[in-house]
């Protein structure tokens, strides 16, 4: 009887698994034929911009910064063993550029601006407003989410960027400023090894990816939250952990395509 | 039920009768089982999307709490409509938002955020938005909930006011009998889903009917019992009857 239950309960869960993926697709499906207006009155997704990527920065900056340190710091240890400390630039960057600027970046752009957009949009829903946009004859997908959508989009790869910035920088800091590591190699050294296509626009592309992934998991979880308080702080928190599980999943993927026989 | 054009109906009932879903008919976010609602010629349900929404421009709803938009001032809520539905230059924009404000005596307020204004002086906002495009059908959801008496006064005396000069029809539907019974044409009284009483704000105060009489004189006695029904009361406790 109480395998019976469970394999029910598995059932259930799988079955209400596929339908959200499936509700999910049908908002994103929505969102993209509803774009056209945010394009139009584009003044709506630069609104959205500062409070989705310009409100992140300090995280992302500070959270670069610190994560360049630290692999500067781990790098040299590791480097100095087999005689390569002047690799260490190469090694902050590939490594920043390649996996941790756009993983780590994303990370933190779901816990920062994807629970903020989850929240406020099932705040909307639960104190009326979207309903009373419906009412006013305008379209809640085209005015509230769809602005939102293409702000994460196009807010996540200049974060990750910036991210990874940031890390060579404190990589420097911490390799050549506090350690000693020659300058001059460090530099040149980064400049030939790093790849404009296959390691920047990669990482580039998979940014592009997470905040995609990530921004849908947002708005969907917020539209689709019961109105209620329980119902709003469970969607922000299934936001963070979709998100993040989702990030770590598809970076895996991408990766095994990317760089996989390289 | 009917509507005329101008007049003021209010629709009454205790909570859970269907009031606020009849207005989500009128407005189309509900599919009705059977029957349909026919507004200005047109059957809503069997409207398409576009259909709806144009129907939905002639409409004004206010919501229970006011539903203004929280990311935005007084005068953007209120401008929002005109900026969605209308080419209109900003400078014009800028007249009719103040004017409908002044309307509601808050125009004072209008580079205020809705979280600065109090429960009343929210409503009024909402009203001046929800006839921002001057709607031939306006709508009110317990307008008078959580009001003091002196804003429950001003709303009631607003609605009534704003739907003469517009020269529109309105519902409010609504749970304060004394207030809206001031103001209004004619009412519908609802219980279980169906109408038990119609008539003039007159007619409804001198009902024999129980379930108005309770409702209108707030008696505890009558047909709507204090009582949620439950089982056995001693056995709830866990008492033995002496044999």
């Amino acid at each position: 009887m109480a395998i019976v239950s469970a394999l029910r309960g598995i059932g259930r869960r799988t079955v209400d698994t596929v339908w959200r993926i499936g509700l999910a697709t049908r908002f994103f499906g929505l969102i993209l034929f509803h774009s056209g207006n945010s394009f139009r009155r584009f003044h709506l997704i630069i609104k959205e911009l500062f409070s989705t990527g310009v409100m992140s920065l300090i995280i992302i900056v500070v959270a670069g910064l610190f994560v360049g340190m630290v692999l500067g710091l781990q790098g040299y240890e590791t480097l100095k063993r087999y005689g390569s400390e002047s690799a260490l630039g190469v090694m902050v960057a590939l490594g920043l550029v390649r996996e941790l600027g756009p993983v780590v970046a994303a990370l933190l752009f779901a816990s920062r601006a994807g629970s903020a957009m989850t929240a406020e949009i099932g705040l909307m829903k639960a104190t009326e407003q979207v309903s009373a946009m419906e009412m006013m004859a305008v379209n809640p997908i085209a005015r509230i989410v769809a602005p939102r959508f293409w702000a994460g989009v196009i807010s996540m790869p200049l974060l990750a960027a910036l991210f990874s910035a940031m890390g060579v920088f404190g990589g420097y800091f911490v390799g050549v400023v506090q350690i000693g590591v020659d300058e001059g190699s460090f530099w040149s050294q980064m400049q030939a090894a790093v790849d404009f296509k296959h390691d920047v626009m990669n990482g580039v592309l998979k940014s592009f990816v997470f905040g995609t992934v990530v921004t849908i998991i947002a708005l969907f979880e917020g539209y689709d939250a019961p109105p209620t308080a329980e119902g709003v702080s469970g969607a922000t928190t299934r936001t963070v952990v979709t998100s993040s599980l989702a990030i770590l999943m598809l970076d895996f993927i991408l990766t095994a395509m990317m760089f996989g026989g390289s | 039920m009917t509507f005329p054009k101008g007049k003021l109906i209010a629709i009454m009932g205790l909570s859970g009768c269907g009031k606020t879903t009849l207005l989500r008919h009128i407005g189309g976010a509900l599919t009705p089982t059977k029957g349909y609602v026919k507004v200005d010629g047109q059957i809503i349900h069997e409207l398409d999307q576009a259909g709806l929404y144009a129907m939905r421009r002639k409409m004004g709803m206010l919501f229970q709490f006011g539903a203004l938009f929280t990311d935005m001032s007084v005068y953007d809520n209120v401008a929002f409509q005109m900026r969605e539905h209308t080419d209109l230059p900003e400078e014009l924009i800028h007249d009719l938002v103040l004017m409908k404000l002044h309307a509601v005596g808050l125009r004072g307020t209008h580079n205020l955020m809705p979280s600065e204004l109090s429960g009343g002086m929210a409503r009024r906002v909402a009203l001046a938005r929800t006839v921002a495009l001057d709607p031939m059908l306006i709508m009110y959801d317990e307008p008078f909930a959580g009001l003091d008496p002196i804003s429950l006064t001003v709303v009631g005396d607003l609605i009534r006011r704003l739907n003469d000069a517009l020269g529109a029809t309105s519902v409010v539907v609504t749970h304060d009998v004394q207030e809206s019974l001031k103001i209004v044409d004619y009412v519908y009284f609802m219980a279980n889903g169906v109408i038990v009483e119609e008539g003039t704000p007159d007619e409804i105060r001198n009902s024999q009917k129980d379930w108005v009489r309770q409702f209108v004189h707030g008696e505890i006695e009558g047909p709507v019992p204090f009582h949620y029904p439950g089982g056995d009361y001693r056995q709830d406790l866990n008492l033995k009857v002496k044999s």
